[in-house]
């Protein structure tokens, strides 16, 4: 009671408000934040802020919604398409997810996506002859080496010179997209793609699989392996318990022994390495080759899947589809008239409604006598 | 009646299932220093924030000079003429004094030089008029904390404030300082200022107060005239108990040396002579007490000692093996426990639960699991088995250790940190924001530590702790050892001068160092 902070800052600032509303909001800084209800809550106002815009342009929300549900899931073709797009967005989710665990605020996830893609490609550019069945696995592991090295770069600035990761990741992503466009312009451009910025269409070898004459590949499996492998490390390992404990008091895990910047380092590798995979994953099973635009934008598309989860590799599954959903929905909305960038929309309601949730959770509503 | 300043009658506040103040009634006489007495939790800090507007009754009323009134914020409380001299400075740390005096007031748009000199001559004679001084000029982060007191006290004045609640006012200052405290708040009752002081020293109560009201578990046990009661009889009515003057300590030969200091000096970026070449031992069976003000090199040495920050000279002899390198994982290993000096921030996890907070120190262990695991069913039982050992009141082993109380918190630290054997324990501070029962356990556990063989470093500014239980008192002034005294030969008014920088034969012993 008394040492509950009774002079909490905020709960003073709060306490301020005396024009006659009878509540007050006051900070609670031992509440957690909020249950899983803050996710769902913050999708369902998300689609009622978009339905007024729905209804401004004159059309039923109800009509369009119905529509995109059915765009996404209705159908294999739909489904296997949001499949599709939630292989990268559950890579890329669960590499940001791991190091919001520690509070290293990695938003380079597009980058990673990108040099991973780079990586994976530059294997079969750089190495044309050689046995077939080595292509998939040497192009895997060169995709998370470039996811991992371009996380490196945005964790050695903040471990060794205490440069901002928000930054450095955020602004590495340019640098990235512009080498990637320098690459299919220049260098690796297919001699043969009349001028279509590309790189020459991978081999057979070089693809994965498909799942069932869809465009649905076997990088599904490489996604669900990471969210089991991540999820018991987190859960079960040392490893894990040292990044619990990094994320709740890093003060406290240095009192404990734990090496902050090691830590750091690691989780940036990885980070970068889960991204780095989604971009090899993305030209050896869906575009084929290495080109222009190889993101449309997964890695920023991913931060609000690991937050929709509350960054539980799990429940990343979920969110991933309905991410996925929403945007292969949103193909499905152009046929009646609605922009494709309806789904961005919503995707950003989404998001802003899911921060100012989080936020708020951790406050009380009081009436005030 | 209407010679009361304040009238609280019937006061009740709930948190939740929580009675924090349950019927309470409290008066105060205008122109009285009235101690409000009692552990903590006992709900004198909810009492006061009621004053000053941050909390508001569920039910009950308040007259102030005799008027019915609500306080329902803080400019409401400072309206109504009261004032409040928080435990923590309410500062802006790269402002003047002046400057910070001044922030918040409105009525003046433009706010040139001639205003501010203006300003700064008004609040300078104010200061003066109470015999407050302090250096109006300069940022208020380059003044010691008796003047930052004070320019917490001349805020309160400048604001019109006619009572005065002083919230922990002792907490922080050396025991000169508390001695002008103390003259200063003769100086305002002269002036005719109503003044509160919350605290749990008795010495202090005693000294300064004329009225007294104990609180005990959110009730108001008695309100009494200083001359009608005595230290022992406030002891027991604070804590519910037969008081007794600290846990007996029985005498052991010292053993073996544990840990070897010598010339020891560090340097960090801040303070380029935080320890400056000191030499002392700790022995098994020892208990051996740093006392002095913060900020004379105790956290320095804590934190070497413990392996957080490097040493830049001198030598560590731990267990008669050099310590070279010294890695905060190492010297776990090798059986240095550490009761860091802020619990929540540098002890445990708020966010975490029991579970994982007292795996803090021995998750790294065969016994806690293989091949990098961490086997949940075998440390659950050793969660469970500590938590009932060490008398830790927690719900479950999983809810935040944020939501126990400072005295649960505090037993839980000590039992991650005395489940691993320790050859030696830096406590730090470790009874502070305890009530009297929480800080008596605490000083049984180190006891036991001490018979059990180990060695304590005991930092403490609480001198009757550190007298109590230590076989030896080194006193830190500067970086450097100012004087050493052995159990039994301890007085108070010895060790406060050799903290205040002065050498038993009352001679200055430090020039001033202060170079701009």
């Amino acid at each position: 009671m008394s040492q509950k902070s009774s002079f909490d800052p905020l709960s003073m600032k709060t306490a301020k408000n005396d024009h006659g509303i009878p509540f007050k909001l006051e900070y609670d800084p031992h509440k957690k934040s909020g249950g899983w209800w803050v996710p769902v809550l913050s999708i369902l106002l998300a689609l009622i802020l978009c339905a007024i815009f729905i209804m401004l342009n004159g059309m039923n929300p109800i009509t369009v919604y119905t529509k995109m549900l059915v765009g996404a899931f209705g159908s294999s073709f739909g489904l296997s398409e949001t499949i599709v797009k939630a292989i990268p967005l559950l890579l890329c989710g669960l590499g940001v997810a791991v190091a919001y665990k520690i509070a290293v605020w990695n938003i380079g996830a597009e980058g990673q996506f990108i040099f991973g893609a780079i990586g994976a490609t530059a294997v079969t550019i750089f190495l044309p002859n050689i046995p077939g069945a080595l292509y998939i696995p040497l192009m895997m592991l060169a995709g998370i080496a470039g996811g991992a090295i371009w996380g490196l770069f945005t964790a050695i600035p903040r471990t060794h010179f205490q440069v901002n990761e928000l930054i450095t990741s955020l602004m590495l992503n340019y640098v990235a997209l512009l080498l990637l466009d320098y690459l299919v312009y220049g260098p690796w451009r297919d001699p043969q793609g009349f001028n279509f910025p590309g790189t020459p269409e991978f081999t057979p070898y070089q693809m994965l699989a498909n799942i069932g004459g869809t465009r649905l590949h076997f990088g599904l499996i490489f996604a669900i392996a990471a969210v089991v492998i991540l999820a018991f490390f987190l859960a079960k390992t040392r490893w894990g318990y040292e990044l619990r404990l990094l994320g709740a008091n890093p003060t406290a895990a240095q009192n404990a022994g734990i090496k902050i910047n090691k830590h750091i380092l690691i989780v940036m590798m990885i980070s970068g390495g889960l991204a780095g995979i989604a971009g090899a994953i993305e030209v050896s099973g869906v575009a084929g080759r290495l080109m222009y635009g190889i993101s449309p934008g997964y890695g920023y598309t991913a931060i609000i899947v690991a937050w929709l989860a509350k960054l539980n590799p799990w429940a990343m599954i979920f969110t991933s589809l309905f991410i996925g959903g929403l945007i292969v929905g949103g193909y499905s909305v152009q046929t009646i008239g609605l922009p494709s960038s309806f789904s961005s929309m919503l995707q950003g309601a989404i998001l802003f409604c899911l921060i100012a949730g989080e936020m708020l959770s951790r406050y009380r509503l009081k009436r005030v006598k | 009646m209407n010679n009361l300043a304040i009238d609280m009658k019937d006061i009740v506040k709930k948190f939740g299932a929580v009675v924090a103040s349950d019927h309470v009634n409290f008066q105060v006489e205008k122109g009285e220093i009235h101690a409000l007495l009692g552990e903590n939790g006992a709900g004198k800090s909810t009492i006061m924030s009621m004053l000053s507007g941050i909390y508001r009754a569920d039910s009950g009323s308040i007259f102030i000079n005799g008027c019915l009134t609500k306080i329902r914020s803080p400019k409401e409380s400072m309206e109504l003429g009261i004032g409040m001299v928080h435990q923590n400075f309410r500062l802006v740390e790269t402002l003047t004094a002046v400057e910070n005096i001044i922030l918040g007031e409105k009525g003046s748009t433009w706010r040139g030089a001639n205003w501010m000199k203006k300003k700064t001559k008004e609040i300078e004679e104010l200061a003066e008029r109470y015999g407050l001084t302090f250096p109006s000029s300069v940022p208020v982060w380059q003044l010691s904390v008796g003047e930052q007191q004070r320019v917490e006290i001349v805020k309160t004045l400048y604001r019109g404030a006619e009572i005065i609640i002083f919230d922990e006012p002792t907490s922080v200052l050396t025991p000169l300082e508390v001695d002008q405290l103390f003259k200063t708040m003769a100086e305002l009752k002269h002036h005719g200022k109503t003044m509160i002081i919350t605290t749990h020293k008795l010495k202090e109560v005693m000294a300064i107060s004329d009225r007294i009201s104990v609180m005990r578990k959110g009730r108001m046990i008695v309100q009494t005239l200083k001359e009608d009661t005595t230290i022992q009889e406030l002891a027991n009515l604070m804590v519910g108990q037969e008081f007794n003057e600290g846990v007996p300590i029985e005498s052991i030969p010292a053993g073996r040396p544990i840990i070897e200091v010598r010339d020891l000096f560090i340097a960090t970026k801040e303070h380029n002579n935080a320890i400056n070449r000191i030499d002392f031992t700790i022995n098994e069976h020892e208990i051996v007490g740093i006392a002095g003000v913060a900020g004379n090199g105790q956290k320095e040495l804590a934190e070497s000692l413990t392996g957080l920050i490097p040493w830049t000279s001198g030598e560590i002899i731990f267990n008669n093996e050099k310590i070279t390198v010294p890695k905060v994982k190492d010297l776990i290993d090798k059986g240095i426990a550490h009761i860091p000096e802020n619990r929540m921030k540098s002890g445990l996890a708020g966010s975490l639960g029991i579970v994982d907070n007292l795996l803090m120190k021995s998750y790294r262990s065969t016994e806690r699991g293989r091949f990098g695991l961490i086997n949940k069913k075998a440390t659950n039982q050793w969660a469970q088995q500590l938590v009932e050992q060490f008398d830790v009141r927690t719900p479950d082993l999983i809810s935040p250790v944020g939501q126990l109380s400072g005295g649960n918190q505090q037993k839980l630290l000590f039992a991650r940190e005395v489940d691993l054997k320790p050859k030696l324990m830096i406590a730090v501070h470790p009874t502070q924001g305890l009530d009297v029962g929480a800080a008596r356990a605490v000083h049984e556990l180190l006891i036991q530590l001490r018979a059990a063989g180990s060695g304590v470093l005991l930092i403490s500014e609480d001198l009757d702790e550190i007298m109590q239980l230590s076989d030896r008192i080194l006193v830190l002034f500067n970086g450097q050892i100012n004087g050493i005294i052995n159990r039994g030969q301890a007085n108070k008014e010895a060790i406060g001068q050799l903290m205040a920088g002065l050498s038993r034969k009352d001679e200055v012993v430090y020039e001033s160092k202060i170079v701009i």
